[in-house]
């Protein structure tokens, strides 16, 4: 019997036209592989090349000159972006893993919760110039004047639906048994969830903390009206701060060389911070040390 | 227990057991067992705190449509629908139209799908299906590492690499040959319309490409057996087995896509050139409304105006979010019945 199947298939062989296409399909498959390698390729590469020779000691201590004077850097700029971030994370993480926390042990299957789950889906996809527009709404004509904490409330608003819906569903990922263990030794619910579901979960949660925090690292268009940037240091809450992506920005649309120079060390900067926390996350996600982390 | 419906009078977790259940020998477990009793005030807290943060999410949404309705009205009501068929951006003469930014958005958008869905949906099919086991990981990586660049230094990028060889090579190039079809006419500047939808092709490339691929994988294994064992090809296995039964999810990832694209702002901003003006070339440069909003918002002096760039905020907010609940809703057909991303 099996020998007569296996003459069977070889009594019909596949036609020439049909082996063809399944090559040449094959074939622009890798070449698309290819062609959105390319780019990749390339912006590294530029990054590489254009911004290694321009970082030195002043780029990372000094604020910028005025145009025509050569040097000066962007050490202001660099410490408003951790500044503004700092501000974002201390206002999001909290809200996000909140809301993450209510979805996964109060909202399961209900419509209100499904109705916060599908809201923080919405929120996700609102462009981030949009952002941008409520934080000015909400903060600077609130306060009179662009501020450092204008840019971190726009941040943060950004971070609030991935950090909600990564620790949703790391909280989801904790076994039902291991909170009714808790319970059944009579550990109260709010504790259960703090000490036993939350830690079980910490990397997880952690891993999207990461994630919000690199997605929103290199923004531009929110922090244009809302922290503005500022040519020199700024620690006050209330006042205008440089931010790395600003400071690219507007040094790439400025028709000076020197400051072309700066815009490409300052992007690599932001790259090398983005890749190394994503980097570190994929990683460790993949040694396992993140049960279930994606 | 954590099941329990929302709104339940009593929120606490654990019953407390009867004392009298407790062995006699065990004094501290029943010491515990009566302090969870105690413990009903705190879990309220809790509870009120956490729904608090889930509220939030909901008031963040209701107040982005708050601030761009009521900042808008001023507009609306000196324009009101019209306000969308208009082409003319005098903001000295207070007269606005946002008719260009509308067209610049859309073209700059169908532009960018056009070059990116082939691409995207021919790394899915590779990476699910024909890629070696060992390349896979790391070609995933790889093509999602496009996703976490930031926005301004693909714009950066664009403007002192894209540009320059669209000048030198392409444009030169697609007006020799296609110049006839009128579409690329005119001095070949490098920015524009052209520059903009291809930065933007290379920034979706990766959103579409790794939801196809998890629509891809969430197609049952015996699908492709079965096709397999009717004698298919490879790329017929891939065509009838899967691309078809993932077709919905696949949808779903274009246009998931296309809401990106459209309310991509800083790498458009900076090489579509930004000029309030419909041409029909993609070599002449134009305008998209999240590029409108950055470039004039903090320098809008006079309420109308300020109002008038509010309001192509809210009607770029209203697509966006059709544009990504179709989109979700499509995935979701497909996906349904697997478990989620992460348990993959």
């Amino acid at each position: 019997m099996p020998e007569n199947l296996s003459s069977d298939f070889a009594a019909a062989p596949i036609s020439l036209w049909r082996r063809s296409v399944n090559v040449l399909v094959t074939g622009a498959s890798v070449a698309a592989v290819l062609l959105v390698l390319l780019p990749l390729g390339a912006i590294f590469g530029y990054l590489l090349y254009k911004g290694i020779g321009s970082i030195n000691w002043a780029f990372l201590t000094q604020t910028p000159k005025p145009v025509g004077e050569p040097g000066g850097g962007m050490a202001n700029a660099i410490a408003g972006s951790a500044y503004i971030l700092l501000i974002a994370s201390t206002l999001g993480v909290p809200l996000g893993i909140g809301a993450g926390i209510y979805l996964s042990e109060y909202g399961r299957g209900t419509r209100f919760g499904n109705l916060i789950r599908f809201t923080a889906d919405v929120l996700n996809g609102v462009p981030s110039i949009i952002v941008g527009i409520v934080a000015y709404g909400l903060v600077v004509l609130t306060q009179g004047h662009f501020s450092a904490l204008a840019g971190g409330v726009a941040l943060a608003i950004m971070m609030v639906p991935t950090i909600t819906r990564t620790s949703e569903e790391m909280l989801l990922l904790v076994p039902q048994a291991v909170r009714e263990a808790a319970y059944g030794l009579g550990v109260s619910r709010w504790r259960t969830t703090l000490s036993i579901t939350l830690r079980t979960a910490t990397s997880g949660v952690i891993t999207g903390v990461m994630l919000a925090f690199a997605r929103v690292a290199g923004e531009t268009a929110p922090l244009l009206f809302t922290a503005f940037g500022n040519q020199y240091w700024n620690w006050k809450l209330s006042q205008p701060t440089a931010a790395l992506s600003l400071q690219i920005f507007s040094y790439a649309i400025s028709p000076f060389d020197e400051w072309h120079r700066q815009a490409w060390a300052g992007a690599l900067i932001l790259i090398v911070l983005i890749v190394a926390s994503v980097g570190a996350v994929r990683l460790a996600a993949s040694r396992g040390m993140l049960k279930g982390a994606n | 227990m954590a099941n329990r419906a929302l709104g339940a009078p009593q929120l606490t977790g654990p019953q407390p057991v009867p004392k009298e259940a407790v062995a006699v020998g065990a004094q501290a477990q029943s010491d515990l067992l009566i302090k969870a009793g105690d413990s009903r005030l705190a879990d309220r807290m809790f509870f009120l705190a956490v729904l608090a943060c889930g509220l939030s999410v909901l008031a963040l949404v209701g107040l982005i449509i708050y601030e761009l309705v009521t900042k808008s009205s001023l507009s609306w009501h000196a324009f009101g629908w019209r306000f969308f068929f208009r082409g003319e951006w005098d903001p000295v003469n207070d007269q606005f139209g946002a008719l260009p930014f509308v067209y610049g958005t859309i073209v700059s958008s169908i532009l960018a799908l056009l070059i990116s869905v082939p691409l995207a949906i021919g790394v899915a099919v590779y990476l699910t299906e024909m890629s070696p086991r060992w390349l896979r990981g790391t070609l995933a990586f790889t093509t999602e590492l496009l996703a976490a660049i930031p926005s301004v230094i693909y714009g950066l990028w664009a403007i002192f690499v894209l540009v320059p060889l669209l000048r030198q090579y392409l444009q030169p190039w697609l007006a020799h040959y296609l110049g006839w079809t009128g579409l690329f006419e005119g001095p070949p500047y490098g920015v524009g319309m052209l520059a903009a939808g291809i930065i933007l092709a290379i920034m979706v490339v990766p959103i579409i490409s790794s939801i196809t691929r998890e629509v891809m994988t969430a197609v049952p294994q015996q699908q492709r057996e079965a096709v397999l064992a009717l004698g298919a090809t490879r790329w017929e296995m891939i065509r009838t087995g899967v691309l078809r039964n993932a077709r919905a999810g696949i949808a779903g990832a274009v246009i998931l896509g296309l809401g990106r694209a459209l309310g991509e702002t800083m790498a458009v901003t900076m090489v579509i050139g930004n000029r309030a003006e419909i041409a029909k070339s993609l070599f002449a440069p134009g305008y998209t409304m999240a590029s409108v909003i950055a470039n004039e918002f903090s320098e809008a002096t006079g309420d109308l105006y300020l109002s008038a760039l509010v309001e192509v905020g809210l009607a770029l907010f209203v697509v966006t979010i059709i544009v990504n609940i179709l989109a979700q809703f499509l995935v979701w057909t497909v996906t349904r019945g697997t478990p989620a991303r992460s348990h993959a």
